[in-house]
């Protein structure tokens, strides 16, 4: 079994329990902020003066227990990471908005989640933080327009984790994080002793078993690793649906999973060079042409706006690939012929990019099918598999006809659209958004 | 039913009961949060429900400032429904949650939470301004102490660790001219 489940990523109708699901998570959420104290502003604020770090101890406790065991179900192979939401990076509206935030932490006393336990327990002030909430939103949607582009652009940097941001393996972070949080809480329980006059003797012992267990989780985070390509690759899992008509019902709908092995050998995954082309033209879908092939061939000639990313350096790019903002991208991998193309798709695959394509018959039957006119072009008998099959008169890149179709001369093909977006969730779908 | 005043009486006249020692309520917590990962794929939050029951009572109002407002557009725009999304029943779930803990360990009060040397007026005023300011920095930075800093923070989203020691950052550097409030 894989995590997350599919059917609870998002809540929809279709699936009442979705949202049974997120009411229940809401509901501990709640209750365990309540019962930490949060409901009651002075204990927040206290935070901010040293004399008593509740908030702190509280929510990198929180953080840390997720975390380490979020990376260890990642580690054992039942996570699927990719498949976790992580905010996208917008460095400076974020850290504007945060320190606006901080302003209204100490004024008001509470946050946004602390004031609804605050409130549902009838404190006034609770209610009345909640009620501002409400007034700050609508302002942020009113003045947004006069700032949107700052908002959208500046500092973005798509989905990126501490791990890419120190080059250091994610395990070793995790640990890292763990080493920080310890001392905080060390340093807080000084903290309220000397300016909080509080007695520590009285602590309760457990608490060092309890920094011990995650010290001891987080290590092993970092001796297990992250699972391997070849591993996730065998997980990942496709579906298909086929829409039978039926007059004058309903139409059938069936569903198939198929295994990214089944993909390949069932050629759904090899897209027409029509289809390829056309996809430039669907407002629906950003495809990203990848060319797999060594640079000498790229030069010679490569499809216009391809960019080239030879085989050997594919994994090096996932990262950037998987943070590739637009939910509707798409990735259209090609070759020569397919033999290449095929390997870069399995570990685009495995890396979760699942909406990644092959361009059948690689560039060969691009030029077959787009530059059967082209007369400089000349078939090259001897070519072996995956290699060029023409004789190209100069290295001109993508400046030959057939590398840039005129969409008005091609404006009608036909082809079995085999290229099926995925939406996982829009840019504004997931975490607070 | 002759029972019930006393009932009504046990439960709401509960002796109020300590908060749980931090450290716990945070494992708690974590593991809350771990499993809303597990399981969906989305972490917690609660302050993008608040603009979009905003979005909502917009909406109901007048329909055409949605269509002239690109933020607002994205979450009720056309036929869309606002709250068709998860968050919004965390938020609900939260409020319920919060309500039942209260309930529960006999803190169920109407008051002010507040510091000894400012009136309850003050007080009302400076938590109707802090939601104000909170809301709308949770807006700019997609995402509150919740969503942001909980949440990202242990998905170890580089954004949200910034977001996080800016809020730190802006409650401490403001915290010295505001002690008047609390202490």
């Amino acid at each position: 079994m894989n995590f997350p489940l599919p059917e609870f990523i998002a809540v929809s109708a279709a699936n009442p329990w979705t949202y049974v699901l997120f009411g229940v998570i809401g509901f501990a959420f709640g209750f365990t902020l309540e019962m930490s104290g949060f409901g009651d502003s002075r204990k927040l604020a206290a935070q901010f003066y040293f004399t008593e770090l509740t908030v702190l101890k509280v929510m990198f406790t929180a953080i840390v227990t997720a975390m380490v065991l979020l990376f260890g179900a990642v580690s054992l192979g039942i996570l699927d990471f990719s498949q976790v939401w992580v905010n996208p990076t917008y460095l400076w509206s974020g850290i504007v908005g945060g320190l606006i935030m901080g302003i209204g932490f100490i004024i008001g006393g509470f946050c946004p989640t602390t004031s609804l336990a605050s409130a549902s327990t009838g404190k006034i002030d609770g209610m009345l933080f909640m009620l501002g909430g409400f007034v700050g939103a609508f302002l942020f949607g009113e003045t947004e327009p006069y700032f949107t582009n700052w908002y959208n652009n500046a500092g973005y940097f798509g989905r990126v984790t501490l791990d890419q941001v120190f080059n250091l393996p994610i395990g070793v972070v995790v640990l890292l994080v763990v080493l920080m949080a310890l001392f905080m809480f060390w340093g807080a329980e000084q903290l309220e002793r000397i300016i909080g006059k509080k007695d520590m003797s009285r602590e309760p012992k457990i608490r060092l078993v309890g920094a011990g267990v995650l010290f001891v989780f987080a290590l092993a985070v970092v001796f297990i690793g992250t699972p391997s390509l070849e591993e996730k690759y065998q997980k990942v899992i496709f579906t298909r649906t086929e829409t039978i008509p039926q007059e004058n019902a309903d139409p059938i709908i069936n569903t198939y999973t198929y295994s990214a092995d089944e993909m390949l050998s069932k050629r759904l995954v090899f897209i027409t060079p029509a289809e390829a082309f056309k996809a430039k033209y669907n407002q629906a879908m950003n495809p990203i042409y990848i060319d797999v092939r060594p640079e000498a061939d790229f030069n010679l000639y490569h499809i216009e706006g391809a960019i080239n990313i030879p085989e050997e350096r594919i994994e090096e790019v996932v990262p950037i690939l998987l943070t590739e903002p637009t939910a509707n991208s798409v990735f259209i991998l090609m070759s020569n012929d397919e033999t290449a193309a095929v390997r870069a798709w399995k570990k685009l695959v495995a890396s979760s990019l699942t909406n990644s394509y092959i361009l059948e018959g690689g560039i060969n039957n691009w030029i077959a099918f787009f530059g059967k006119d082209d007369e400089s072009l000349q078939p090259n008998p001897k070519a072996a598999d995956d290699q060029l099959a023409y004789i190209f008169p100069a290295a001109l890149g993508s400046r030959y006809e057939s590398c840039d179709p005129s969409p008005i001369e091609y404006e009608n093909l036909e082809f079995e659209a085999k290229i099926k977006l995925q939406l996982k969730r829009d840019k504004s779908g997931g975490g607070c958004g | 039913m002759t029972t019930a005043p006393v009932t009504k009486k046990s439960i709401f006249k509960r002796p109020e009961k300590p908060y749980v020692h931090p450290y716990f309520g945070g494992v708690v917590l974590g593991i809350v949060l771990f499993l809303a990962f597990f399981l969906t794929g989305n972490g917690l939050g609660s302050s993008g429900a608040t603009s979009r029951i905003d979005a909502l009572i917009v909406d109901a109002i007048s329909p055409s400032h949605v269509d002239n407002n690109p933020y607002l557009l994205k979450m009720a725009g056309g036929d869309k429904n606002p709250l068709d999304d998860w968050i919004v029943p965390v938020f609900f779930g939260a409020l319920l949650g919060g309500f039942t803990s209260g309930l529960l360990n006999g803190r169920l009060k109407i008051m002010t939470t507040k510091g000894p040397n400012i009136s309850n007026r003050t007080r009302w005023l400076m938590a109707f301004l802090g939601g104000v300011l909170f809301l709308y920095g949770a807006r700019m930075a997609r995402g509150c102490t919740s969503g942001q800093a909980l949440s990202g923070g242990a998905t170890l989203s580089a954004g949200s660790w910034a977001i996080m020691f800016a809020i730190f950052g802006g409650a401490y550097g403001l915290a010295y001219f505001v002690r008047k409030l609390w202490n």
